[in-house]
Order: C-alpha cells, then structure tokens, then sequence
C-alpha cells in the first residue's frame, strides 16, 4: 500500500503553501495531489504556479498528480482545467465529469477523484477505457460496498487495470454549493468575498444549538464537522486497498503520513480517537458516527 | 416550453395533466429514484394507468431513474430501464453512468434526459453525456446563475431544462453527503435526503426541537412555523452566532426570470415536489401555465401577477421564496 497527500482543500497565502510541499517532499507520502478543487477565485496559486510546483517537486521520489476543480460552472473555468489537462507531464485528478471528457479526448491517463459519481464496476470499467487508472472511491462509500464493486471488477476481467484509492484521513468533502458559506458567515455576498476563507486555514466550524461540531465551513464546500480518520481500519484495506489518502490541514498531516505508515507496515497499533473524530462511512454507518474496538 | 410537473401518485399526475402540464415526471416504487419514500410512487399497475392516462391526453411521461446503482444489484436500474420502455414512455430521467450505458446500449430510441443528480454545470460534461450516450436533454443543477445559464445555453446545441419552482437543494446535487453524515442514507444511496425515519420532535423547555437522527436541527419558538428538518436548512452557529448557517427554509421560485428563460431557448421548466399533494400540484401547474402562457401570448407584457406570488408563497417552504443561485446576490 502507498500513501498519498490529498490535493490542499483550504485556501492558504503562497508562502504557507510552498513550505508546506518543501516539508511534503520529506514526508512518507509516495503521491502528493497539487491544485486547486474548491473555489477558482483563489489565486495565490495560478494553475500555472501548482504545475511549476509539479516540475519542482518531481524527480524527487515522489508521484505527482494536478488535481482539478469539483463545481466547474464558468467558461474561464474550464480554460483552466484545459491548462491543466495539456500540462503534457503529469497525470490529472479528474473531479467532474467534464474533465474525463477532456482527458479522455487528449488521451491523458487520469485519477478518478472523489468528487465524481462512481458507484459501481460498470462505470469503473468505462473510465478504464477512457484512461482511468486509479480510482478515488467517493467518500461516504463503505469497505463493504468497495469489495462488491471489486469483487465485479474482477469478474469483468479489469480489477488489474486500475489502483484504488482511499480518503483516510482529515474532514470529508461532503458537498458543493454555488453559495460561498465562509463569505456568508462573514455577511458578505460571493462577488464582494474579499477572499475571506485565507483568515481561516483550517475551514471555520459550525456547530447545533448543543455545541456538537456538525459542519467545517471551507468556501461552496461543506465538509464534515468530525475529522475523518481511518488510522484503525488500515489491516482492513489489505487486498482492497492501493493507496491510503491523507488530506493536508497543516505540517501536523505530514505526522499523520507516519502513523499511516506504520500501520501498513503491520504495527496494528490501536489509536484512541476522540469525539472529534470518526470513522462511520468506512463501516457503513453514518459517516459522523465513531465504530470503536477500544 | 415545456411546463414539467412533478406526480409522486396518480391523483397528482392526472391534476397536472388536467392544469395544463405538457409533461409529466414520475418514479418507480424503490429505490431506483431519489423521492423514494414511504406511499409515494407507482406500482406496475399504477403506472399503466398513469401512462395511459397521459397519452390519452397527448401529454408526456418521463419516468426518473436517478440514483446510483449499488453494486451487486444493478439489475433493479436496468429493469427500470426496460419497464420505461416497455411503458412507452416518452423519456428516462437518468443520472448513473451504468444505468445511462445499459439504456443507450439496449434501446437506442428511447430519449435519455440526463438527471440533475449527474451534476453537468459545463459544456464538457455535457459533451461527454452526449458523446458516450447520445443524451438528448440535460437538467441543470441548481447551483448556476442565471448569466452562467444563459452563456451554457449559447455554448452548447443540447436541449436544457431547469427547474423553476420548488424545495430549494443548495449544493450542486448529486454530490451532496450531508445526508448520509448525519444518517448513512443520500439521496445518492437510497434515493432520500434526511429521511423521514430518522426526524424527531419534541417539546422542551427551550422550544420545540427537530432532530434527525438525534442531531438538533432547529428550536422553535410558539411563535415560529415549524418545518421539516432538512439538514442544510437547520439554524447552527459559527463563531457563537446562531443563524441559518447554510440556507434559510424557502422554495426557489423562477417566475420573475421567466422571460430570461424564455430567450434563452430552455426547452423545459420543470417543478420540484412528487412527494406534496395533488393539491399543490393543482395550484403550482395552473399558475405556471398561467405564466407560460401570458408570455407567449404577449412577451412584451409578461409580469408576475399578484395573485400567482401569493398562491406560490402558500406552498413554499417557510412561506418564502426565492430566484437562488440564479440571481447572484443570493451566492
């Protein structure tokens, strides 16, 4: 099993970033994802600045993949993510529907990102034959639900012609909106944002009239108030399972990438996780819920 | 344009028939459709009548198969496919890649719609639906503005449909786990949002509380009106101010953007709602033919009647409404 570093979520000022992959480089990440998916008005990094980050970092012992955007609703959007698919180097994440056709026609080999729709074999095997070679399972989709999707690839004859890869660690992506709720939270309307989500690198949380954590609010996404761990569920993934995915919230992910890796290295260590943490979906529950052998 | 009504029973689809609907949209009874709820929806036998019923009145009948196909039984979409057919119905509404193969594979004739829930906001999404199977219609999530409508429409020959009235789905659908965070079921998985079966209420000292699945969603106030706790539509704070955190309880109402609509060369308007009564069904189809035709008859004269406001804030969610995405302000 491989492990990779996720495509950064949150948006942070250009110095942050850069030391941030500089420290990635030395990480146990064997694949790191760089770009933007969230919110194309955040350009202290340009597209073409991740694919000069790509350059940079390659050669340097790790796989590098560009990651594209989930909500892709302008034409300007779009000439970006044609930038990205001609990059003529590196792999892409494809996270909508419109950048496998615009992969699929360049004939790039592409990532199937969470984002995208992918439930069963039959697309599976459809995006194998369009370039798919690695597979983002969506993330409120369970061990169960992976094997049986598997158990049809390999029926099919394809299990082997793709990589599965699956988000482990950090708040989930659960939705995308038009509405920007960072600006909202702030009384700004999206147009007049003034950027707003830089003051928050972590997303700003949102909590029930109880107190419980419910939402992280980072721009049009929505992700889950919980952090999403799956530290204990590593011996689990064996057989299923290619590359373990942790998504960056700070330089503390790159020590997450260690504990990962002793897990895969068969330490089957059993890791406390506190009620800020969860790891339902994995066990076809609710994806808040914390399933817990301790 | 084509008025499209929602029917989640034979008495809605013959009141929407009967108002004026060119086109009616209906599920089968599980979960190959994502209003699969309890009384709702068509048997075998039900659904003879009600495609009987439209072609009787040389009306369409659309027929939405738009979940995703668990793996393992993915025969239960492929048999909503045939039964669609089998049907003559005039459409499928789909929205998985699966599902959207075996119907272009097996029956190249019938009409495939791609369903909200595949989430095509672009020209190159729609270009691959279109490329890989022959999709003739796309419904646009509700997620684009009115300009970013327009510029879709003047980037692309497919037709276009979008919905013009109805409960208000905030995120780009079909790529919304809100649902399934809070309870393990989406409407991605098993073709509900906040599903019935997990809401509680109870009266307590602060108010009377919503709960889904044991999580607080809103605290009435007895002077405050009360609605069904859809989780993104629940008060949560952020920083210590309580507000709608995500979005207010309102309905998206399009008729002041119909003209707009209209230019642009959409080819449908479609109502949300096949879980409401026939009743809401009566009064939303009338006022939309009501609409349609007034500006048909004379664009230059189109404006929202008074008494069409009224009849829709009547059956909106909060008793409010409003344009959405569509109009920028509201991003």
């Amino acid at each position: 099993m491989k492990l990779s570093l996720g495509p950064l979520l949150y948006y942070w000022p250009k110095q942050t970033t850069e030391a941030f992959y500089q420290a990635a480089i030395k990480s146990d990440a064997d694949v790191i994802y760089l770009g933007e998916t969230v919110c194309s008005k955040r350009r202290e990094f340009k597209a073409r600045d991740w694919i000069n980050l790509a350059k940079e970092l390659n050669n340097q012992g790790k796989e590098i993949v560009l990651s594209s955007m989930a909500l892709l609703e302008a034409p300007s959007e779009i000439k970006v993510l044609k930038q990205l698919c001609e990059n003529g180097e590196f792999s892409v994440e494809a996270n909508d529907l419109g950048a496998i056709q615009l992969l699929s026609e360049r004939k790039v080999p592409f990532v199937c990102g969470p984002a995208i729709n992918c439930y069963n074999a039959h697309v599976l095997k459809l995006f194998v034959n369009q370039g798919m070679q690695r597979w983002v399972m969506p993330v409120e989709l369970s061990r169960d639900w992976l094997q049986s999707a598997l158990d049809d690839a390999q029926k099919m004859g394809i299990r082997d012609q793709f990589e599965v890869e699956v988000f482990a660690h950090g708040h989930l992506p659960l939705a995308y909106s038009a509405r920007c709720f960072t600006a909202r939270s702030e009384n700004k309307a999206k147009d007049d944002c003034e950027l707003c989500c830089i003051k928050y690198p972590e997303g700003r949380t949102s909590h029930t009239q109880e107190g419980q954590q419910v939402f992280v609010l980072n721009g049009i996404q929505t992700q889950s108030g919980y952090c999403y761990n799956l530290l204990n569920d590593v011996e689990s993934m064996h057989d299923l399972v290619n590359v373990i995915r942790v998504s960056p919230n700070s330089m503390e992910s790159l020590a997450i990438l260690s504990q990962f890796k002793q897990q895969i290295l068969g330490a089957q260590q059993q890791f406390k996780l506190d009620d800020l943490q969860c790891n339902g979906y994995w066990h076809q529950i609710a994806g808040l819920s914390l399933q817990t052998s301790l | 344009m084509e008025l499209l009504c929602p029917a989640g029973s034979l008495p809605a689809l013959k009141m929407a028939i009967d108002c004026g609907a060119d086109a009616v949209y209906v599920g089968l009874k599980d979960d190959t459709n994502a209003r699969h709820f309890a009384g709702l929806n068509f048997n075998d036998k039900k659904l003879a009548k009600g495609a009987q019923y439209v072609r009787d009145h040389n009306k369409h009948l659309h027929v939405a198969i738009n979940t995703f196909a668990h793996p393992g039984s993915e025969k239960r979409w492929f048999n909503a496919v045939d039964k669609c057919v089998d049907l003559g119905a005039n459409a499928a509404i789909i929205s998985d890649i699966a599902t959207l193969d075996y119907a272009a594979n097996k029956y190249p004739e019938l009409e495939l719609h791609l369903s909200v829930q595949a989430s095509a906001t672009n020209t190159a999404a729609i270009d691959f639906y279109k490329n890989n199977f022959n999709v003739k219609r796309v419904v646009l999530p509700r997620v684009l503005s009115i300009h970013q409508v327009k510029q879709l429409a003047r980037n692309t020959d497919m037709d276009l449909e979008v919905f013009a009235f109805g409960s208000l789905c905030i995120m780009a659908e079909g790529r919304c786990y809100l649902s399934s965070y809070f309870t393990g079921e989406s409407p991605n998985t098993v073709g509900a949002c906040s599903p019935a079966k997990y809401v509680r209420w109870q009266e307590t000292e602060q108010g009377l509380e919503s709960r889904l699945n044991d999580i607080l969603i809103d605290r009435y106030q007895p002077d405050e009106k009360a609605g069904y706790p859809t989780l993104c539509k629940g008060k949560f704070t952020v920083d210590n101010h309580l507000y709608h955190a995500l979005e207010e309880p309102t309905s998206l109402n399009t008729l002041a953007i119909l003209p707009e609509l209209m230019q642009a060369g959409i080819t449908s308007v479609k109502i949300e709602g096949r879980q409401r009564s026939p009743a809401y069904v009566e009064q939303i189809t009338r006022v939309w033919r009501a609409a349609i035709d007034s500006y048909q008859q004379a664009p230059e004269n189109y404006s929202v009647q008074k008494d069409w406001d009224v009849v829709l804030a009547n059956v909106s969610e909060g008793s409010q409404t409003t344009l959405g995405a569509y109009h920028r302000d509201w991003q």
